[in-house]
């Protein structure tokens, strides 16, 4: 690595590029394999799957998609045999293995329950902080900073800490293991981060407009809706995206605080086993499925992550 | 607190026109606008908070609600305090919290130094390598177990395969001096990128025309990084720094289905050692103490570490 090719006046020369260039690649392709491998292992055949040295070439089959969506039960060859034409594909595919469906597994419901979970908090999130946001940049309000400071610091607290009493409080007000106490829980926790970006974002949007409007007869409510929320619409897209992320891929709170019901897919995929231990096809294709939105997310959002990340306190 | 320069020039502009506009002043409807996100953070953080203060003073179990409750005073706090499997705990954690930042900020600044030189190509494979830290930490630590796996796994394979070393001797995972590399194995690969999107803004925020400078009085191109590139980036490392240390203090999903806090007790941070106190033994009253000196400790060390910032940045 040429550490020599620091910066300079004139623009980095070719070879210096060449080699941050390469090393850059080098690092994102090793990074990427993990997920690669997820990825292929949800095509395989439980016995491809753990096959010494790893299997790199393998005939594709849906197997491990097929596994996730249902129970399965052990039957005999006769008793298969005694059993009309498969039906569809997984049919077809389990009874390979001396298997029939037995039902649809849990998988679907918990995955309408991180799609509920998550965008029902997201929208709360984001309308409140939306409202907070413009009060704080807007408004006198007293003690701002300390405000400020004490919403960020909600995020301080180990979940695990916050658990203890949310799952006390949950179970006196009945909302243990209800979408509904989870989305209460994820708009508390994501709020902190839209109340701080939002308000790096409407900070940035001049007060003239609003005056504007008022001047021409607008109540400050509608000034607020006409001119501020257009305007913000970029910011309260990103943010929501921000929140979305966090509540889809949020465990410990899920783990701890749901069992059933309204158990979401973090803490539903690694408990997928299979015969003889965990069916990695299945994981496999969880996770693939999992992933998915959040991976068309981030391709979306790349040029707003690094506020995000940062609770707007890195401006770009 | 760390907008707060922003926050005084915004209060500086002009007061708004209107003061009162139909019905509602202005006092009215900031309130109106804030509260119920302050509501809402009294229900949800710090009522329960407060609970937690007072059960951290009883024998309150969870599981048995009909017991009396005692009032055991500072005995909690006096138990964990000098509990050798706390301090233990503790020590588990620190390390994981030196080396994963060690790690995430030594590679991550290198990578945004790297990228800073804008080769082609360079936007389609830094969204390649933010990839991993969009994932759910719990999912993908959940398949790092199979990656892992000494025997099919493709790690162990990987590692065998430069090395030379028979893959049945990589056990990463029940092994005690690999299983905590294990976890900072996963949390590095998928948190340096977040280090380096921030690197990346510290070297883009740094003007042109100070290296224009240094290059007029021939500093060499080292002096100019020792000089120039590393103080004025160090803000932002030192902010990565922080945004890391607090949830990597937190740490909890990936330990928990990586190695669940094993081989024996090698890999458990403070958050597993609360988890089982509070969720497995049902010690809540106990483990509220704990939480509570955990917050106050984060709490704390981020103050101080804020206060340092600042200074750094003010240079």
């Amino acid at each position: 690595m040429s550490l020599t090719t620091a910066h300079s006046v004139v623009a980095p020369s070719s070879n210096a590029k060449l080699v941050a260039g390469t090393i850059i690649v080098a690092y994102a392709l090793i990074s990427i394999v993990p997920l690669l491998w997820i990825f292929a292992t949800s095509f395989k055949t439980p016995p491809d799957s753990i096959a010494y040295p790893p299997k790199i070439v393998f005939q594709p089959s849906i197997e491990g998609y097929c596994n996730l969506f249902t129970t399965r039960t052990r039957q005999t060859p006769e008793y298969i045999n005694s059993l009309g034409p498969a039906t569809g594909f997984c049919d077809e595919t389990v009874r390979k293995r001396n298997m029939v469906i037995a039902g649809p597994s849990n998988f679907l419901p918990r995955f309408v329950n991180s799609l509920i979970i998550a965008f029902g908090s997201t929208f709360c999130a984001v309308f409140l902080g939306t409202l907070s946001a413009y009060g704080f940049s807007r408004f006198k309000v007293p003690l701002a900073d300390d405000l400020l400071f004490f919403i960020l610091s909600t995020r301080f607290m180990p979940p695990i800490a916050v658990a203890i009493p949310i799952y006390l409080m949950y179970r006196e007000l009945g909302l243990s293991d209800t979408a509904l106490g989870m989305i209460l829980l994820y708009t508390a926790v994501n709020v902190s981060l839209a109340v701080w970006l939002l308000k790096g974002f409407i900070d940035e949007i001049p007060r003239e407009y609003e005056e504007a409007a008022m001047i021409d007869g607008y109540t400050r409510l509608q000034a607020f809706w006409r001119t501020v929320l257009p305007q913000a619409t970029t910011g309260i897209a990103a943010t929501a995206i921000f929140c979305l992320i966090f509540a889809w891929n949020e465990y410990a709170f899920a783990a701890l605080l749901t069992s059933g019901t309204a158990q979401t897919a973090p803490p539903f995929i690694p408990t997928i086993i299979g015969e003889g231990g965990q069916d990695w096809p299945a994981v496999a294709a969880g996770t693939t499925i999992f992933l998915v939105p959040i991976l068309v997310f981030t391709i979306l959002l790349r040029k707003q992550l690094l506020r995000g990340i940062t609770f707007g306190a890195v401006r770009k | 607190m760390l907008n707060r320069t922003a926050d005084s020039v915004a209060r500086a502009t002009p007061e708004p026109l209107a003061r009162k506009v139909r019905g509602i002043s202005d006092k009215g409807l900031a309130w109106l606008f804030i509260s119920p996100t302050i509501l809402l953070l009294l229900a949800i953080n710090i009522f329960p908070l407060f609970w937690a203060i007072y059960l951290s003073f009883t024998n309150f179990r969870a599981n048995r609600p009909n017991e009396v409750v005692k009032n055991l005073g500072f005995a909690n706090y006096q138990r964990i305090l000098t509990d050798q499997d706390i301090w233990i705990a503790m020590q588990t954690t620190a390390h994981f919290v030196f080396w994963t930042i060690l790690l995430q900020t030594v590679i991550g600044f290198t990578l945004a130094w790297l990228i800073d030189r804008k080769f082609r190509g360079h936007a389609f494979w830094t969204t390649i390598i933010l990839v991993p830290m969009m994932l759910s930490p719990a999912v993908v630590g959940n398949f790092w177990r199979f990656l892992y796996e000494p025997q099919i796994g493709l790690f162990a394979y990987a590692i065998s395969f430069v090395t030379g070393i028979p893959p049945t001797n990589i056990q990463m995972l029940s092994n005690v001096e690999l299983a905590p590399w294990s976890i900072i194995i996963v949390d590095t690969w998928m948190w340096t990128p977040y280090v380096m999107l921030i690197c990346l803004a510290g070297l883009r925020s740094i003007p042109e025309y100070i290296y224009e400078a240094a290059e007029v009085d021939r500093a060499s191109n080292w002096r100019q990084f020792w000089s120039i590139t590393l103080p004025m980036a160090l803000p932002f490392i030192m902010l990565a720094v922080l945004f890391r240390g607090i949830e990597n203090f937190k740490m909890f999903d990936m330990v928990n289905l990586l190695t669940g806090g094993g081989p024996g007790s090698t890999t458990e941070v403070a958050s597993i050692t609360l988890k089982r106190q509070a969720f497995e033994s049902w010690r809540t009253g106990y483990s509220s103490a704990f939480a509570i000196i955990l917050f106050v400790a984060v709490f704390g060390l981020a103050n101080i570490y804020v206060k340092a910032l600042n200074k750094v940045k003010q240079r």
